[in-house]
């Protein structure tokens, strides 16, 4: 089945940049869904991030009121929260911390899910809180679809454990499996 | 809380806001603003959207607690340390052309940024000839930047913040530490006049030859940061300078063409002429 997303939207936080990488690193050129990452930073530090989860490809860190694009790669900027607005562009916005985290996942699967409705695919990897589970189950709760990457075999699997706890519906797969989902999309 | 505000529903409750109580936020943008609605029914316990148009329209109380919850008044001191220090080295020097210095801080919050402002003004010489206008649209916002009062919890990262920025001196100079909190001192404060203005419905009302309004513009809609862009050129000298949040732009605005860029990163801009 060709196309069943229209974004893609993958949280981490602790053990998740290796994993991260090595997801990215086979999502293919012809990609159309948008991929949105949320990663938990550092606030008030600059760094790289970008260049680090990929050598291949451009990750874009969105400004405020950018348009959603197909084929791209984006990346929540530090100390921001990401969201989508029903036009599809992106909004920033510097709430308060959510989850103890800005950016929130939480935020932006919630918003994704508002947005993109059935045709959301989230994804949550290895982290040592619960941000994002709450989000990941609104994705399914709007008919899209929640993964987490198995508890067994993430560096901290508080994060994918509880959204497993927190909802019904939420797949529970592995590196590999999910790197095909991915490639399955095009 | 998976309570959803229909469009339909979000129009009613701007339009019981605007006229009853004269705050407009057609323009602002929704994914932001729904989400702290929702939150702020979640918060005050309320089953409906029904019931919070209802208690909008009774109990005028509601809405000042309605306001001060869905108006986001997260701050920091030398938020983002780096554009600090370009106004420093870029900013400032040209500033200190001009025998006396006017400066707007529009959507001060708490004043967290403006003492900022203070203190680098101060650090070169300038603050005894500077007027700084710190506004906000948020009357409770306003009562607590005038006393100068901030939690002591927070001085360890500002100080942090501070020294990142280029900051040479002994950060607790700037401010006297009693119990959990600290005054800012007097002397940088006696240059700060805190008054409401509302970007959205209020004017121009002096010259300036900066303008910071950091991320405000994130909360508004294509049409008002236009709008809004309009009345800081109006309300800038000529060659004054513009800065924005790290992650807002000016390169969807109709007015660009009328700024050139001084730093691409930390979003400082110039009014051409």
């Amino acid at each position: 089945m060709k196309n069943r997303f229209d974004v893609i939207t993958i949280g981490g936080s602790a053990g998740s940049l290796l994993v991260l990488t090595d997801i990215l690193d086979v999502v293919p050129h012809h990609l159309a869904a948008p991929v949105i990452i949320v990663l938990h930073r550092l606030r008030n530090v600059q760094s790289e991030m970008g260049r680090l989860l990929s050598s291949k490809r451009r990750i874009i860190e969105p400004e405020d009121k950018e348009p959603v694009k197909e084929h791209c790669i984006y990346l929540a900027p530090q100390n921001y929260h990401l969201l989508i607005e029903a036009e599809k562009t992106f909004m920033l916005d510097y709430s308060e911390l959510v989850n103890y985290s800005r950016p929130s996942i939480d935020m932006t699967f919630s918003s994704a899910a508002d947005v993109y409705g059935p045709k959301t695919l989230g994804i949550l990897l290895s982290g040592a809180n619960k941000d994002g589970a709450a989000g990941l189950c609104q994705i399914i709760a709007a008919g899209g679809r929640g993964i987490v990457q198995d508890p067994e075999t993430a560096a901290f699997e508080a994060m994918p454990q509880s959204a497993i706890e927190m909802c019904d519906g939420v797949q529970i797969l592995s590196i590999e499996d999910i790197k095909k989902i991915i490639i399955g999309e095009t | 809380m998976k309570e959803v505000i229909s469009n339909a529903d979000f129009l009613d409750i701007i339009n019981i806001v605007k006229l009853q109580y004269g705050y407009d936020f057609t323009g602002y943008a929704q994914a932001s603003i729904k989400r702290r609605l929702l939150r702020f029914m979640g918060h005050m316990g309320l089953e409906s959207v029904f019931e919070l148009k209802y208690r909008l329209v009774n109990d005028q109380d509601f809405f000042s607690r309605l306001i001060q919850y869905i108006t986001v008044n997260v701050t920091e001191m030398f938020r983002d340390p780096g554009f600090y220090r370009s106004l420093r080295e870029q900013v400032l020097p040209k500033l200190a052309a001009y025998p006396n210095i006017k400066i707007w801080h529009a959507g001060c919050s708490t004043g967290e940024e403006v003492f900022s402002m203070a203190i680098l003004l101060e650090e070169a010489g300038l603050l005894s000839r500077t007027k700084i206008y710190a506004t906000d649209l948020n009357p409770a916002n306003l009562e607590r930047a005038e006393m100068g009062i901030l939690p002591l919890d927070n001085m360890k990262d500002f100080t942090q913040n501070y020294i990142l920025s280029g900051g040479l001196a002994d950060f607790s100079n700037y401010y006297t530490a009693r119990y959990d909190n600290v005054l800012i001192k007097k002397e940088l404060r006696r240059h700060i006049a805190f008054f409401q203005h509302n970007l959205v419905t209020d004017k121009v009302f002096n010259e300036f030859q900066l303008i910071c309004c950091r991320n405000v513009f994130i909360y508004f809609n294509r049409e008002l940061q236009n709008s809004v862009l309009q009345l800081f050129f109006d309300s800038l000298s000529s060659r004054g300078y513009l800065a924005m949040g790290l992650k807002e732009t000016m390169r969807f605005a109709d007015i660009h063409g009328k700024f050139e860029t001084v730093h691409a990163y930390h979003k400082i801009y110039r009014r051409i002429e």
